[in-house]
């Protein structure tokens, strides 16, 4: 079997539409493409119903009730209106705020704006493998504190945090627990009757989907409130108004329910792969796995490669479609936020590189990828004096570079 | 059941079927995030650009004035809340005959302390310059912010916008237009409009659901409502929607090009179908406005609307009574009762809005089943009474 190049090993910035889930939305692009607000006429009943039985699917992968199910545009959406709507509706009791720094921007971005228009926020540090301490997260918590915010499966390095033990702390304590899930669905297994989370943002196309769409979770046994960031013709309840774009919705539902059917299998066989690849990789000198290896979704691999300097790296790996740092940052040369948060300097983290895998990657092109690295890093490295200094046992950390 | 006669494209329209055929490998082979540096990245980001620049050609605006969101509700509610939130505006002013996606927001904002003000309407659905000068005199606070219409739903009366954003800015306040129902049946120019901020919406003009624009004049402070990764410069965060904006830059260059004979048309076929109204006898809203080319909006005394609607679509008829996001309560339609249209009559409203595919025999069609539904309805009301 060949490898068509470039590969693609970035399934956590965005996969591709699976076929099956293209094949159902396509003809809500066509024939059925009524307004599902429209209540006078079989185009909106036929679009509202395509609706209400994609917002079952959805409610099943995550053991929710459909009715606690919002769509949104997309887990940014999602979280904003879980952040910004809770923290404000919420804001009587008191106005601090609690996440980590190794969220995604969509999460930091809105709490920065609460903390703009008077809240307080904590941002606490995970631990150097990227989890988060819980007595560490208790201790940030204040009697004024109104929501925590904590991802369940983080973009870059693919950890998998304790929701259920942060959730508790939170019950225990009164706080509306938020948890972005973005990168979770159909790699971790979510059961939200039983975890004590009361928002939940998901997002379409990271679970072979399209782009356009997500939901939040908002949890209706105890009720959570929010105020509405969008308003207009009262869909979704008040909570999101404008018109539903039917054929995504149907795409979403699609994903989810082939998500539920088939994780298992298709994550024992990724898993195989990304051991695979690390297994290769290893093999090289002087690499770091970032992040916690036990607590982390199969699909993840995110390596740093001492010795090398990050762009060029970039530039030598053009076969293979990786990220450097999260795809929403990849276009700023700033390191990784998420590798400095774990104590990583920063020439590890612009060295480094997030493998991601997925349904469509087969084992030829992890082998390829194995022997790519291979070669572009003993080039990148027999260029580098740095590496020439490494062998001939120079502490780097020790050396007193002249300013020029 | 789905082949229906179709008149309610102010509701939602079909979409082209070159517009799906140009989104169709953005939904599977070619669905890289545009955000991302690798060349499946740069394709998407590519696409995007494209259909930036389809956008701003069909309304007259330049690439970088387009900033594209999730539907015209949410660049509604980012015209509203971002450019208040940003200048500090403490006084805002709206149509009486604006959609929830504006007058929401609008309401929304008096929970922060920003008051709202309504700009009235004449009998004939039409927001006259004067009116906006009223609004503004009787406003308590200066006015910051002024939003009206370019061309309402329910009615299709097309507003005075230019000689209202004249005014806006001899008082200093942002001018935005809600253009959503306006684009694809009139043409539609943002350097012409004179405002500062113009909504759009893919769905309406043949394009799919799960896009819009807000056109943005660069001098116009504005703060997000969606904060993240900072695609759309920062105004509006997530992964961009690749084949929904493709496919939103595609139907606005098929509407702006093939705009002149579609409008005919849909004006011949409206003309044909408001003769038989008349003779059926109809009161048409707005008739004495300058209109859209597609819409009726019409009632007959006595005659429930809601009933008429349902009527006209056991007969394979889809119309609506009032807009689509309010057909579930029965309300009468805001629009007509700011018109000072009797609320009984308002209640009796239906509206047709036509598609550049609907056909002069689907109206004949429409009128025959609409004279017989009439008569079947006026001989209950009078065994009912």
């Amino acid at each position: 079997m060949t490898v068509h190049t470039p590969i693609y090993l970035d399934y956590s910035a965005t996969t591709p539409t699976d076929p099956r889930v293209a094949e159902k939305m396509i003809p809500f692009l066509t024939e059925h493409f009524g307004n599902p607000a429209s209540r006078s006429h079989p185009f909106g009943w036929t679009a509202e119903k395509a609706v209400e039985n994609a917002r079952e699917e959805v409610a099943k992968l995550v053991n929710a009730d459909p009715r606690e199910i919002v769509w949104t545009s997309g887990a940014t959406e999602s979280n904003n209106l879980a952040i910004k709507g809770a923290a404000n509706f919420y804001s009587g009791k008191g106005k601090h705020i609690v996440t980590i720094q190794t969220e995604h921007k969509a999460v930091l971005d809105a709490v920065r704006e609460l903390e703009r228009v008077g809240f307080e926020a904590t941002y606490l540090a995970p631990e150097s493998n990227g989890l988060v301490d819980i007595e560490k997260f208790r201790a940030a918590l204040r009697p004024d504190t109104v929501l925590a915010s904590v991802m369940l499966v983080n973009n870059e390095i693919g950890v998998i945090q304790d929701i259920e033990s942060l959730g508790n702390i939170c019950r225990e304590q009164g706080i509306i627990f938020h948890v972005d899930a973005a990168q979770a669905t159909g790699k971790v297994h979510i059961d939200l009757e039983k975890l004590p989370v009361d928002l939940m943002s998901f997002s379409a196309h990271k679970t072979y989907g399209p782009k356009g769409i997500g939901a939040l979770y908002v949890r209706r046994k105890p009720r959570v409130r929010l105020e509405a960031q969008m308003h207009g013709g009262g869909h979704e309840r008040g909570l999101r108004s404008g018109t539903l774009a039917t054929h995504q919705i149907v795409g979403m539902g699609e994903a989810f329910r082939i998500a539920r059917e088939e994780m298992d299998l298709e994550n024992a066989r990724i898993r195989r792969l990304r051991d695979r690849l690390l297994t290769g990789l290893q093999e090289i000198d002087e690499v770091y796995v970032n992040g916690d290896m036990k607590q982390r979704v199969p699909h993840n691999l995110n390596i740093s490669f001492n010795f090398v300097e990050g762009e060029s790296l970039i530039m030598a790996v053009k076969d293979i479609a990786v990220s450097s740092g999260s795809a929403c940052t990849s276009a700023s040369l700033e390191p990784s936020y998420v590798l400095r948060a774990l104590g990583r300097s920063d020439e590890l983290a612009h060295s480094s590189i997030r493998f991601s895998i997925g349904r469509f990657t087969t084992e030829e092109e992890v082998d390829y990828t194995i022997n790519l690295m291979k070669s572009k890093i003993g080039k990148l490295r027999e260029l580098s004096p740095l590496w020439e200094m490494h062998l001939e046992g120079v502490d780097l950390s020790k050396v007193e570079w002249a300013a020029h | 059941m789905q082949t229906a006669t179709y008149f309610d494209h102010n509701g939602t329209t079909r979409l082209d079927s070159r517009v799906l055929e140009r989104m169709l490998p953005f939904m599977t082979e070619q669905s890289g995030n545009a955000t991302s540096r690798h060349s499946a990245g740069r394709t998407a980001r590519q696409a995007i650009e494209q259909a930036r620049e389809q956008v701003a050609a069909a309304v007259g605006a330049y690439p970088s004035q387009v900033v594209f969101t999730g539907s015209g509700t949410e660049a509604d509610n980012l015209a509203m809340h971002g450019i208040a939130a940003a200048n500090g505006v403490e006084q805002v002013l709206i149509s009486a005959i604006e959609h929830p996606a504006i007058s929401r927001p609008a309401h929304a904002l008096q929970w922060q302390g920003i008051k709202t003000g309504l700009i009235a309407a004449d009998a004939n659905g039409l927001i006259q310059p004067s009116a906006l000068e009223i609004a503004i005199a009787e406003a308590g606070k200066q006015v910051g912010l002024v939003s009206v219409m370019l061309a309402n739903n329910e009615t299709g009366v097309i507003q005075p916008i230019s000689e209202m954003a004249e005014i806006a800015r001899q008082h200093k306040a942002w001018m935005h237009t809600d253009a959503v129902q306006a684009l694809g049946k009139i043409a539609v120019d943002f350097a012409e409009l004179n405002v500062h901020a113009m909504t759009l919406s893919s769905h309406k003009i043949h394009g799919p659901q799960g896009a819009g624009a807000l056109i943005l004049d660069k001098r116009v402070d504005i703060r997000p409502l969606i904060y993240g990764g900072g695609q759309e410069k920062g105004l509006r965060s997530g992964s961009e929607n690749l084949a929904a904006l493709v496919g939103f830059g595609m139907a606005a260059e098929l509407s702006a090009s093939g705009l002149a004979p579609r409008r005919e048309h849909m004006e011949k076929l409206r003309a044909r179908l408001e003769q038989g109204l008349t003779e059926l006898g109809a009161v048409i809203f707005g008739a004495h406005a300058p209109r859209l080319p597609n819409t009726s909006f019409f009632a007959f005394a006595g005659i429930e609307g809601e009933t008429l609607v349902m009527a006209l679509d056991r007969q394979g008829f889809a119309v609506a009574s009032g807009s689509a996001c309010s057909s579930d309560s029965t309300e009468p339609s805001h629009v007509l009762l700011a018109m000072g249209i009797n609320p009984d009559l308002a209640r009796g409203s239906v509206r047709v809005s036509l598609g550049y595919t609907n056909t002069m025999q689907e109206i004949d069609a429409f009128l025959l089943t609409l004279k017989g539904e009439l008569q079947r309805l006026r001989k209950l009301t009078a065994i009912a009474v």
